[in-house]
This record gives structure tokens, C-alpha cells and sequence, in this order.
């Protein structure tokens, strides 16, 4: 670890602390968009762990939330906390081995279809379960858990998100994603196992995203399939992830403010036209921010640096061709 | 019991073959993913429920009306909005996933429209409700119909792609479009054509069931979900392929609904998909790639 | 220079729909030689690569490595047993710069060398290619023969046992050529293993122990270059009847 990185760390803890006094400030407007914004982070640079260096376009989060809401659902009461959380991180990481194993040896677009649906496949099931066995379809949520400490707990995972991710981009793995993301054949024929590793990934964003689910639960002391498992989660997260930029740790964090805070205008003065913000956001994401604002940033960097060199080449050659 | 299944499926089975043939040229062809296909469908459906309710014009002389408005409409959508993403894509991977983002986005504006004009509620109308008695079994008049004009167009664009000079620069371009622009093809003009005629076929489809489907401005994502999903299965690019993954997806869903239970069609459906995805990736007409 | 059998390839065939590429090719590499694939456009020269370094798989037959079977196996089991290759049209990964393209041969090869260990290894194969003090550049800032560089470093730094260059001295100059041969001969010079396409016939002539012909998928000779090249009906395939 270099000085950098020390320092970067270190600020990151300062904020991360700074942040986490807010429940003692304010325990309504605020703290509740708190919440909202911590959830999103830690949902979309989870999301951004996997889809983006492997670039396949994960539209399966509302599938792992779910999951995650529903094991606070069945063990909430009986089983202590952090095991409930434990239990709805290995739930995710196995619904991603299930999906990935499927699907991960295959192109991008199979991919992409077979997350589509999952999470509306889930929730079919899931009514179909209950409707069928578990006897009524809605739940009702009674773990006792205040808002502060659900604000808390959604930090320390943003906290560990992005250490997970800073972990990864040094390690192997992350030089394995890395070069998968360039060319999967060479990578093949390095001697990656290029399936295992996006296996891996995936696992790993789909555990933590399931925790989010978790943590978020108890705010709703109803929970019914359709909210659990909602797709607008799915899509939300994707537009941040791809807003901020997909490729950099920082990316989604960049692109989940702006977006939560036009949102929630939105909804806000036109509750009816949510969807057309969504969709013109899509659009206009695709054709000028094609690798989001963190993207957009490093472009305009290169841009400079380029130019730089190139001014301090110039003068030489010119000298030289005029003699 | 078996027939009744059988029988029912392949009613289902036309309309969604439709769809899927649409998605097929759109993908196969014009190489977009395009997942508002499903809002092309209910866009269809509402067109014909207000020509039916308000103008007093019946689904099947819609058809006249709504084809080329869906035709037209497409075309427009590839020219000004793809063709950018068509351009800027270096690869085909790349354009991939552009498209489907960029699909993605018009899905939402498209849903949007739709439940600005028509809200959240459910519609639905009556026409050709008459029962019919076929084989010992009663079925409505209106999804025999469906099934009919169904086929017609299906037969209609077999003989358009495999007989005409247009067909077979579609298939062309569908195989490899550099190539095909090597030969003189105007492989620009000639996917927004299957872009258009994909996003027609979808709306006649769309037209089709609205006589004896209740939908809403909503449901347009359940029926992209099995849109791509029997395109895949089906064979990408192949039509053919596509007519025999719906009329399977009909079956596979009518079987579930009947013998084990309505509400695990969406299951069944996966079920197939992931069998289809685990032992024949290139889907049944698809041709393995090495 | 050992003389055991390295690599064996018998009855290797690969059709692709009507289309037989690959048919029946039988031919062993002795540990050490280091022996050229030769043949017109289309012979199945590059398949024949694909389907030993497991890009393809083949339709018959079998490759074996010192008596491992490798037909059958994903791309990078293959690279774990030790064979490493170089692209046709050359395939450098543009996000990362030369030193980490370079690593990525150790890092993931059969040795499974540490990132920093790795790191040392690049840098020296950098400097034997030619490319020494450049290593922080990114390939879209270099030559096509500077990338062709990195890949062949890439491969090397996997320290493999047999390597496999698919024309890697094609769109050289003169004198790109001739420092390439010199290249591959230093590579020869240590006991390396290597199979390569080539129409390059200095460098056949030059570099190569033994040369196989392919023409339309199947094997038409084999031999040292003077006798293969002599051969009238390798003349035939290259050049049609009149020069035979």
C-alpha cells in the first residue's frame, strides 16, 4: 500500500464517520434519504463489481434484494441478526451459482435475457408458494430495528463494498477481470478459467446485494412478493451504476446522487411520468455517457495528458524540420 | 385431455410466433435486442381496443390501419434512433449491448406513454367471442381467428424471405453483413426494413390477441421476457425456428397451466429456457458455432 | 538438445458443416526442433493451431502432450499444461500497458507466478524482445510489430513448453525480418519447442528443423525444408501445374 492509497483509505474512514452521525442531526427527511442513498451505493457498486469490467448487464438485483428481504422474513424472528445476514449473503451468492452456471458460459445476451425475468420468475414462485403452502401471500416483518441503526449497518456495507472492490483490483482476480474484460480469448488461452472467474464475481455481487435486501426489510413491516422482488430496483441500480460509470470502484457512487435526488423530484411533482424519466435517462445515458461520468472524466484527463506531451514534443521537431 | 392441451397451445402458440418472428428479424437481421418489443405488442392492443371501443372498427380491418403504423413507426425508431448506436459500434458485441440499453430506455418511454394515455387499469373487449365447436371441444371464434390470420402471415413471410429479391437480401444480411455489403446489399436500408417489418409483425400479433387477452399498459416485459427467450431457443435469425420455439413455449406453458398450475406458467417457461441454454445454446435451428 | 516426443498429433480432422478443414494430420514434434506449418491460403494452417490450442474443438483425432491427452480440453487447461501461442492478427489487450500485458503470461501460466515476481519476469522478456524501457507504454501507442513483440513476450513469460506462432513474422520489413528470425533463432538457441505458420520462406529455410505442408486440410509433405520445398507437388499447391 502506497502513501496514496493510505491517504485515500484514511479520508474514506473520516467521511464514512462524518456520515454516520447523521441519525443524530435528524431522524426524518433526512435520514430517510440517507438511507435511500446508502442502499443505492452499496446496490450499485455492487452491481458494478461484476457487470462492469465482465460487461455483461446484470438486470437480476431485484432478485438477490428480494432474496435477501425474504430470509429477514423467515428467520428475522427466530435467529440472531448478524446470522440472518450471514444466511442472506450465502442465499444470494447461491442464487448467483445457480443463474451464472446457466448462463455465464454463454454470451452477453443470454445473460442479459435469462436476469430479465428472474426476478419476476422468483416472485411467481414465491406467490405460487405461499399461495399453495405457506398460506398467505403477504408477511408481516417484526424484527425491531431502528432507522439509525438501518442507516449504520447500510454504511459499513458501503464500507465493505468498496473495500471488496479495491481488494479485488489488486489482486489476481482483478488482473484476471481485467483481461477478460479486453479479450476473453486471450484470456482463455492465458490459462484463465474465465467462466469461474465470472462465477466468482457474480457471487459475490449477488451476496452482497442480498444483504441490502436484508437490512432494508424491517422497514416495511409488510412484505409481499411484488414488493420484495420489484424490477424497478433492477433498473434503478443499473442507470446509477451506468450514470457514475461502470468501469471505476467510484463510478456508481457518482452517478447514484444525482439520479436519487432527480427521482425523488420527480416522483415528487409528477408522480405519473416516473417512467418517462427513467427511459429518457436510459436514452440519454446511452448516446453522450456511454462510460458514465467517471468515463467522461478520465476522457477529458487523457485528453489533457495527450495534449500535454504533445506540446512538449513539438517545439523540438519544429526546430528540426525548419533547419 | 392431451388434444385439448395440444389444440390450445397451438392458438396460443400462433400469436406468439408472431412476436417472435418480429424479435427474430430485429435481432437476427438488424442485430438489435430490442426488449420494448413487448410495448410494441400492447401498444398494438391498445390501438385495436380504442379503434374497436371509439371508431367502432374491428380488430382484423385494425390490422389495415395498425400494421403500417407499427411498420412506419419502426422504421423511424431504427433511422433516428439506432442508427447512431449502428454506427458508433466497433463490434457486434458492443452494439449488443448498446441496443439493449438503448431499448431498455425506449421500453420506459413507451410504458410511459401508455399509462399516461391509458393509466393502469386493465382492458379488455369482446369480439368474435362466439364459441366454436371443434373436435369434440368448445374454443372461442376469436382465437381461431388469431391462429388463422396468424399463420397467413407467417406463410406470407416465408414466401416474402425465401422468394423475393428483398427476402433474400434480409437473409442475407442476417448471415453476414459484411459480406452482403460487399455484394452491392444496402445493408443500412435493408436492416431498418427488418427492423420495420419485425415491429409490424409484432403489432399485428399485438392486434391479434387483444381480442381475447385482458391486458394492461404494463405487461408489455412479460411478453419481451418470452419474446427473446423463444428467440434464443428458436435459433437466432432462423424464422422457421422461431415458429416451432413458440408453438413449444405454448405448449410448455398450456401444460403447466392445465395439469399443474396457472401460476407457475412464468416457471415452466424458465424451465424450458434453461434446458434449452444448458444442452443446445444455438437454439434448435441455430447452427453451433465451433 | 533433448530428442524426446513432445507433442503428437494423429488423425486430427475438424469439419465444419460440408466443409472438411482439417483432415487426418498426423505428425510429431520432437522436444526442441522447431518445425513450420506451411501451405497455401486455406490449407487449414490456423485451424490446426486452433484446434491444438483448444480454440476448437476437433471432430477426430487427438493431440497429446508428452502423453496428456489436450483434445477435449478448455483453452486454459490447455495453456496449463504448457503450450502457448501467438494470434494471427495480433492480439494485444489495449487497457493494460506492455509490462502488465506481459505479466498476465506468468501470472495465469502453468507456473502461476506472484504479481511481483511476474513483474521481474516481464521486464526482462521486454528487454529481450527489443522493448526494454517502454514497458509503461499501452500497445495503442505502439507499432503493429511492437505489439507483436509484447504478444510473443506474453507468451514466453509463460515459460511453455511448446510454443505456437501463427505467422508471427508476417508484415515485417527487411529489417523487422530479419531481427524476427534472429529472435526466433535465439529462442531455437536455448532448447525452446516451437511450431510455426509461416510463408516466410527465408525464415523457414533459416530457422526451421523439419516443415510440414498442408494443402486443402490435408498433410501433402513432410521433411527438412530443402526436401519439402523441392517437393513437385508442394511447388503444385503453391504455384499451380506450370512451375511443378
Amino acid at each position: 500500500m502506497n502513501t496514496r492509497e493510505i491517504l485515500i483509505m484514511a479520508a474514506s474512514g473520516l467521511l464514512l464517520a462524518g456520515l454516520a452521525c447523521l441519525p443524530l442531526a435528524d431522524e426524518g427527511f433526512w435520514l430517510t434519504l440517507g438511507i435511500s442513498l446508502a442502499g443505492y451505493v452499496a446496490m450499485s457498486t455492487a452491481w458494478a463489481l461484476f457487470s462492469g469490467p465482465t460487461s455483461y448487464v446484470s438486470l437480476a438485483t431485484a432478485a438477490f434484494f428480494g432474496t435477501g428481504a425474504y430470509v429477514v422474513v423467515n428467520l428475522g424472528e427466530t435467529a440472531p441478526w448478524p446470522a440472518v445476514l450471514v444466511v442472506a449473503a450465502v442465499c444470494g451468492a447461491l442464487l448467483a451459482l445457480l443463474a451464472g452456471m446457466a448462463t455465464l458460459r454463454l454470451s452477453g445476451v443470454h445473460f442479459v435475457i435469462f436476469t430479465f425475468g428472474l426476478a419476476e420468475l422468483i416472485r411467481q414462485l414465491v406467490t405460487w408458494y405461499q399461495t399453495n403452502i405457506g398460506g398467505a401471500v403477504g408477511q408481516y416483518v417484526f424484527v425491531d430495528i431502528s432507522s439509525a441503526q438501518i442507516y449504520w449497518q447500510l454504511l459499513a456495507l458501503c464500507g465493505l463494498v468498496f473495500l471488496a472492490g479495491w481488494a479485488i483490483n489488486r489482486s489476481r482476480l482483478g488482473l484476471a477481470l481485467r483481461v477478460i474484460g479486453d479479450d476473453e480469448t486471450v484470456a482463455a488461452h492465458s490459462g484463465i478459467n474465465t467462466a469461474r472467474v465470472k462465477l466468482l464475481l457474480f457471487c459475490i455481487s449477488g451476496a452482497f446485494i442480498a444483504v441490502v435486501g436484508a437490512v432494508l426489510a424491517p422497514r416495511w413491516t409488510y412484505i409481499e412478493p411484488s414488493i420484495a422482488f420489484n424490477s424497478m430496483i433492477s433498473f434503478q441500480v443499473v442507470i446509477m451504476a451506468l450514470l457514475g460509470g461502470s468501469r471505476r470502484l467510484w463510478g456508481p457512487l457518482v452517478g447514484v446522487i444525482p439520479f436519487t435526488v432527480l427521482y425523488e423530484l420527480i416522483s415528487g411533482h409528477f408522480p405519473n411520468h416516473t417512467h418517462l424519466l427513467l427511459g429518457t435517462a436510459f436514452l440519454l445515458i446511452v448516446y453522450f455517457l456511454p462510460q458514465g461520468v467517471a468515463g467522461r472524466i478520465e476522457q477529458l484527463r487523457l485528453r489533457r495528458t495527450h495534449r500535454e506531451t504533445h506540446a512538449a514534443r513539438s517545439p523540438a521537431t519544429l526546430g528540426e524540420t525548419a533547419r | 385431455m392431451l388434444f385439448l392441451i395440444l389444440f390450445t397451445s397451438l392458438l396460443l402458440g400462433g400469436a406468439y410466433a408472431l412476436m417472435a418472428m418480429g424479435l427474430t428479424l430485429q435481432y437476427g437481421v438488424a442485430r438489435i435486442m430490442n426488449l420494448s418489443i413487448g410495448e410494441t405488442l400492447v401498444g398494438a392492443a391498445f390501438a385495436a381496443f380504442w379503434l374497436q371501443t371509439q371508431a367502432q372498427v374491428g380488430p382484423l380491418w385494425g390490422l389495415l390501419v395498425i400494421t403500417p403504423a407499427a411498420f412506419v413507426l419502426n422504421w423511424l425508431i431504427y433511422r433516428h434512433l439506432l442508427t447512431p448506436l449502428v454506427r458508433r459500434a466497433k463490434n457486434r458485441g458492443m452494439l449488443e449491448v448498446d441496443s439493449i440499453l438503448a431499448t431498455f430506455g425506449l421500453l420506459f418511454i413507451l410504458q410511459g406513454v401508455m399509462l399516461a394515455l391509458f393509466g393502469g387499469n386493465y382492458y379488455s373487449y369482446s369480439y368474435f367471442s362466439e364459441p366454436v365447436e371443434l373436435f369434440g371441444h368448445t374454443f372461442a371464434l376469436n382465437r381461431i381467428v388469431a391462429f388463422a390470420v396468424a399463420a397467413a402471415v407467417a406463410l406470407a413471410l416465408y414466401l416474402g424471405l425465401n422468394r423475393t429479391r428483398t427476402g433474400t437480401a434480409v437473409r442475407a444480411v442476417s448471415v453476414d453483413p459484411v459480406a452482403a455489403g460487399l455484394v452491392a446489399i444496402d445493408v443500412a436500408r435493408t436492416s431498418a426494413l427488418a427492423f420495420a417489418i419485425g415491429g409490424a409483425l409484432t403489432a399485428c400479433g399485438g392486434a391479434l390477441l387483444s381480442m381475447f387477452l385482458t391486458f394492461n399498459a404494463s405487461m408489455g416485459v412479460v411478453f419481451t421476457m418470452k419474446a427473446l427467450i423463444i428467440v434464443i431457443m428458436g435459433g437466432v435469425g432462423d424464422p422457421r425456428g422461431a415458429v416451432i420455439a413458440a408453438l413449444l413455449l405454448a405448449l410448455a406453458e398450456t401444460t403447466v397451466a392445465t395439469l399443474v398450475d396457472p401460476g407457475l406458467t412464468l416457471a415452466a417457461t424458465y424451465g424450458l429456457f434453461v434446458l434449452i441454454l444448458l444442452f443446445r445454446p444455438q437454439g434448435i435451428m441455430g447452427r453451433r458455432t465451433a | 538438445m533433448s530428442n524426446h516426443l513432445l507433442l503428437s498429433i494423429a488423425g486430427l480432422t475438424k469439419v465444419f458443416g460440408g466443409l472438411v478443414a482439417v483432415n487426418q494430420i498426423s505428425f510429431d514434434i520432437q522436444a526442441g526442433e522447431v518445425v513450420g506449418l506451411l501451405g497455401p491460403n486455406g490449407s487449414g494452417k490456423t485451424t490446426l493451431m486452433n484446434l491444438i490450442s483448444g480454440a476448437l474443438r476437433p471432430t477426430q483425432g487427438s493431440v497429446t502432450l508428452e502423453g496428456r491427452r489436450l483434445t477435449g480440453l478448455p483453452p486454459h487447461r490447455i495453456a496449463a499444461t504448457g503450450v502457448a501461442r501467438t494470434f494471427q492478427l495480433v492480439r494485444v489487450l489495449p487497457s493494460l500497458s506492455a509490462l502488465e500485458n506481459v505479466m498476465v503470461g506468468a501470472v495465469f501460466g502453468p507456473d502461476q507466478v506472484s504479481p511481483g515476481a511476474a513483474r521481474t519476469v516481464a521486464r526482462s522478456l521486454l528487454e529481450r524482445v527489443g522493448l526494454g524501457g517502454r514497458e509503461h507504454l499501452h500497445p495503442a501507442e505502439m507499432t503493429y510489430i511492437d505489439q507483436k513483440r509484447i504478444e510473443l513476450a506474453r507468451a514466453l513469460a509463460a515459460d511453455p513448453r511448446i510454443l505456437l506462432l501463427d505467422e508471427w513474422l508476417a508484415g515485417l520489413n527487411p529489417t523487422e525480418l530479419q531481427t524476427g528470425i534472429e529472435l526466433i533463432r535465439s529462442l531455437q538457441a536455448e532448447g525452446r519447442t516451437v511450431l510455426m505458420v509461416e510463408h516466410v520462406m527465408d525464415a523457414i529455410r533459416s530457422l526451421c528443423d523439419r516443415c510440414v505442408v498442408m494443402s486443402a486440410g490435408s498433410k501433402l509433405a513432410e521433411g527438412t525444408p530443402a526436401e519439402v520445398l523441392a517437393n513437385p507437388d508442394v511447388i503444385r499447391a503453391y504455384l499451380g501445374d506450370d512451375h511443378a
